[in-house]
C-alpha cells in the first residue's frame, strides 16, 4: 500500500516538474471550448437567394420579403428572367433560385396552383441541401399565412415543425459535448500512454520491473493521476460551457461527473494497453492516432451514427465514446436521468474493467 | 546448504535460433563478492536479468535467495538488489524523492525509510545534495546513489551490471569501497564489470565467453591456473578463443 503511495506521489511530482504538461492541462481545455465551438459549426448562414418572380401578386412579394427578412437568408436578386437568375447560380452569387409560377395567387383559391420551383446549388452539398431547406421553411411559413388569413379550415394541414431540446437548432449545443470527449481523449489517452513510453526509453522501468511491485500496482499508479486531471479538464470545460456559451447541463452534473470517471479510466487503460506493447514514442503515436480517428469519426461525436451505413452502426457498439456522447448529449440539452441512461453506464463500466484488466495483464514486468 | 545464495544449473537462453546463455552452472556463496566477466556479447547481462527476474529462462534452473528462478521470480525480486548497466533512476526526483520511492516500494514504513536514508546519505557524504534533483548530479555521483538505493532495503543479494562503466578512477575506487562495506553486513553481491583491476577485488571470478561459463574460481587461483600474471591476461587468454565479435 505503501508503495502505491510512493509511487501515485511520483507520478505527481513528474507531471508538476515538466515543464510544459501543466500548462497544456491548464491551457488546452480552455482554448478548445473558447474556439472550437465557433469554428465547429454546420450552422448555414447567408444564404444567397434569387427570387424570380413571374406573379408579381401580393403573395408573391411576401413570400420574397419573408425571405429577405429571414436571419439566415439574403435576397440577393429578384428578377422575373429565370434564365438570368440561373447564371448568378452558376458564377455562384446565388445559392438557391426560387421561382414562383404566373398567376400563384389567383390560383391558390382555385386549390391547385402550379407548384413554386426551387433550385439549389449542390455543389457544397451541405449549404445547398441546408440552404434549400431553410427557403422551405421560410415558404411554408408563408403560405400558411397567406392560407389562414383566407381559409382558417385548413390551417389543420399545415405540417408544425419543432425542434425539441435544441431549439434553436444550435450546432454549439451539438458540439461542446463533442468537443469534452476530444479533450478527454487528448489528454487521458495520450498522457498515459507516452508517460509509460517514455519510463521505457528512458530505462525507468526495469527499476521497477526488478522490484517487487505488482502490475495492478504500477497500471494505478499511472491510471490515478489521469483520472483526478480529467476531472479537472471536465470542470473547465463545463465552465467555459456556461459562461461563455450559456450552456448550462439540463439534468444532473453529477451524471456528467460519473460518466466522466468511468469514459477517463476506459481511455486511460486503453491507452495503457497500447503502451504496453509500444517501444518507442513514435509507435505509440502513431497506433493511437489511428484508434483515435476511428473515435473521432465513427462514435458519432460529429455526424450522427442513424445517418452511417448498417456495419458501421453496428460497428459503433464497441467503440466506448459512443457512449459518453450520447450520455453527455442527452444529460446537457434533453436532462436525461441516470437510471435512463442505465445502459450508457453499464457499457462504459464494462470498457473501463476490460481495458485496466487487459492493461495490468500485458505489462510484462519479466520477457 | 543455506550458506549458497545464488545456485545455477545447466541455466540457458535462447531468442531463435541464437543462444545468448548456454547452460551456464555455478554457486554463489553468502557475502561473497562474485565477479562475472566477459567480452562485450558473452551473455552476462543476459544471465544476470534471467537471476533477477526481469527474463525467463528457455530451460535449466537455478535459485536465488532460496527461491525458483523459473517460478518464484516475482519473489525473488524482494530479496534482490539490481543496478542495471543504464542509469535508471528517476532523473526528474530528487535524491531523497528516489531513496523513499523505492524505500516505499520494498515496503519500509516511513520511519525506517528516513532512518535508513539518513545512513545511506551520511555514508556516501551526500547529505548536503539531498535536494538535488538526480538529474544534474555527476555520473560518478549518479553511480554511487544507484548502488546505495539498490541496498536500500538490505537485500541478500544485490547484482550490478557494470557498474563503474565511464566513472573516473577515485570513484571507482570509492565504489568499490561501498561494495566491501556492504559484504561486510552479509550481503552478497554479485557484479560484472569490464576492469580487470576490479576482478582481483572479487573474491571468486567467473569468466563467458560465447554465453558459456569457461573459467570460475578466485583471482589467485585462475592466474595460476593459466600461467598469468595478472587477471588482464587470464581474461585475453580465454576472450581470444571467442566466436561472436562485438
Amino acid at each position: 500500500m505503501r508503495g502505491f503511495k510512493m509511487l501515485l506521489q511520483k507520478e505527481f511530482l513528474q507531471i508538476r516538474r515538466n515543464s510544459f504538461l501543466p500548462k497544456l492541462i491548464i491551457a488546452f481545455p480552455i482554448l478548445v471550448m473558447l474556439l472550437m465551438p465557433l469554428i465547429m459549426t454546420m450552422d448555414v448562414r447567408n444564404v444567397n437567394v434569387a427570387v424570380v418572380d413571374l406573379d408579381h401578386s401580393t403573395a408573391s412579394r411576401r413570400i420574397a420579403s419573408h425571405i429577405e427578412a429571414s436571419e439566415y437568408l439574403t435576397l440577393s436578386l429578384a428578377t422575373d428572367e429565370y434564365a438570368e437568375a440561373l447564371e448568378a447560380l452558376e458564377q455562384g452569387d446565388v445559392d438557391v433560385i426560387v421561382q414562383i409560377p404566373d398567376d400563384y395567387e389567383r390560383d391558390m383559391v382555385v386549390a391547385t396552383p402550379e407548384r413554386i420551383s426551387i433550385t439549389a446549388n449542390a455543389v457544397n452539398a451541405t449549404k445547398g441541401g441546408i440552404g434549400m431547406q431553410y427557403v422551405v421553411h421560410s415558404i411554408a411559413h408563408t403560405l400558411k399565412e397567406l392560407r389562414g388569413e383566407k381559409s382558417p379550415a385548413t390551417l389543420s394541414e399545415m405540417v408544425t415543425v419543432e425542434n425539441r431540446y435544441n431549439p434553436t437548432l444550435n450546432y454549439r449545443h451539438y458540439m461542446i459535448p463533442a468537443l469534452m470527449i476530444i479533450l478527454f481523449i487528448l489528454i487521458c489517452g495520450f498522457l498515459p500512454a507516452l508517460s509509460i513510453v517514455g519510463e521505457k526509453e528512458s530505462g525507468t522501468i526495469e527499476q521497477i520491473n526488478v522490484s517487487p511491485v505488482s502490475r495492478l500496482t504500477f497500471t494505478l499508479a499511472k491510471l490515478v493521476p489521469y483520472w483526478i486531471i480529467g476531472l479537472f479538464v471536465v470542470t473547465i470545460a463545463m465552465l467555459v460551457a456556461y459562461l461563455v456559451y450559456g450552456l448550462a447541463p439540463t439534468g444532473s452534473v453529477w451524471t456528467i461527473y460519473l460518466g466522466a470517471l468511468l469514459f477517463i479510466l476506459t481511455i486511460s487503460g486503453f491507452s495503457l494497453t497500447i503502451a504496453n506493447f509500444s517501444e518507442t514514442m513514435q509507435q505509440t503515436m502513431f497506433v493511437m492516432f489511428f484508434f483515435i480517428m476511428i473515435f473521432m469519426l465513427m462514435s458519432g461525436l460529429l455526424t450522427p451514427i442513424d445517418s452511417m451505413p448498417l456495419w458501421a452502426q453496428r460497428f459503433t457498439m464497441i467503440l466506448p465514446p459512443r457512449y459518453y456522447i450520447e450520455i453527455l448529449r442527452s444529460v446537457y440539452l434533453k436532462g436525461t436521468t441516470l437510471t435512463e441512461l442505465w445502459v450508457n453506464f453499464a457499457a462504459l463500466g464494462g470498457f473501463a474493467i476490460l481495458f485496466n484488466t487487459l492493461a495490468a495483464l500485458t505489462y510484462k514486468k519479466r520477457s | 546448504m543455506s550458506d549458497v545464495v545464488i545456485s545455477v544449473r545447466e541455466l540457458t537462453k535462447r531468442f531463435g535460433d541464437f543462444t545468448a546463455v548456454d547452460r551456464i552452472s555455478f554457486d554463489v556463496h553468502r557475502g561473497e563478492i562474485f565477479g562475472f566477466l566477459g567480452a562485450n556479447g558473452a551473455g552476462k547481462t543476459t544471465a544476470m536479468r534471467m537471476l533477477c527476474g526481469l527474463s525467463y529462462p528457455t530451460s535449466g534452473s537455478g535459485t536465488v535467495a532460496g527461491f525458483d528462478v523459473m517460478r518464484e521470480g516475482e519473489k525473488i525480486k524482494r530479496h534482490i538488489g539490481y543496478m542495471s548497466q543504464r542509469f535508471s533512476l528517476y532523473n526528474d526526483l530528487t535524491v531523497w524523492e528516489n531513496m523513499h520511492l523505492f524505500a516505499g516500494i520494498y515496503g519500509l514504513t516511513k520511519r525506517e525509510t528516513e532512518v535508513r536514508a539518513v545512513e545511506l546519505l551520511t555514508r556516501l557524504n551526500f547529505s548536503q545534495e539531498r535536494n538535488t534533483l538526480v538529474g544534474s548530479l555527476p555520473l560518478g555521483w549518479k553511480q554511487k546513489l544507484s548502488f546505495a538505493i539498490a541496498t536500500i532495503h538490505r537485500p541478500e543479494v544485490v547484482f550490478l551490471d557494470e557498474p563503474t562503466g565511464g566513472v573516473d578512477p577515485v570513484t571507482r575506487r570509492q565504489f568499490w569501497e561501498m561494495i566491501y562495506e556492504a559484504t561486510e553486513g552479509g550481503t552478497t553481491i554479485f557484479v560484472t564489470t569490464h576492469y580487470m583491476d576490479e576482478a582481483e577485488y572479487c573474491s571468486r571470478v567467473s569468466i563467458m565467453v560465447d554465453g558459456e561459463v569457461r573459467a570460475l574460481d578466485t583471482p589467485a587461483h585462475l592466474k595460476q591456473q593459466f600461467g598469468a600474471e595478472s587477471m588482464d591476461e587470464v581474461f585475453r587468454t580465454l576472450a581470444r578463443g571467442a566466436q561472436r565479435g562485438e
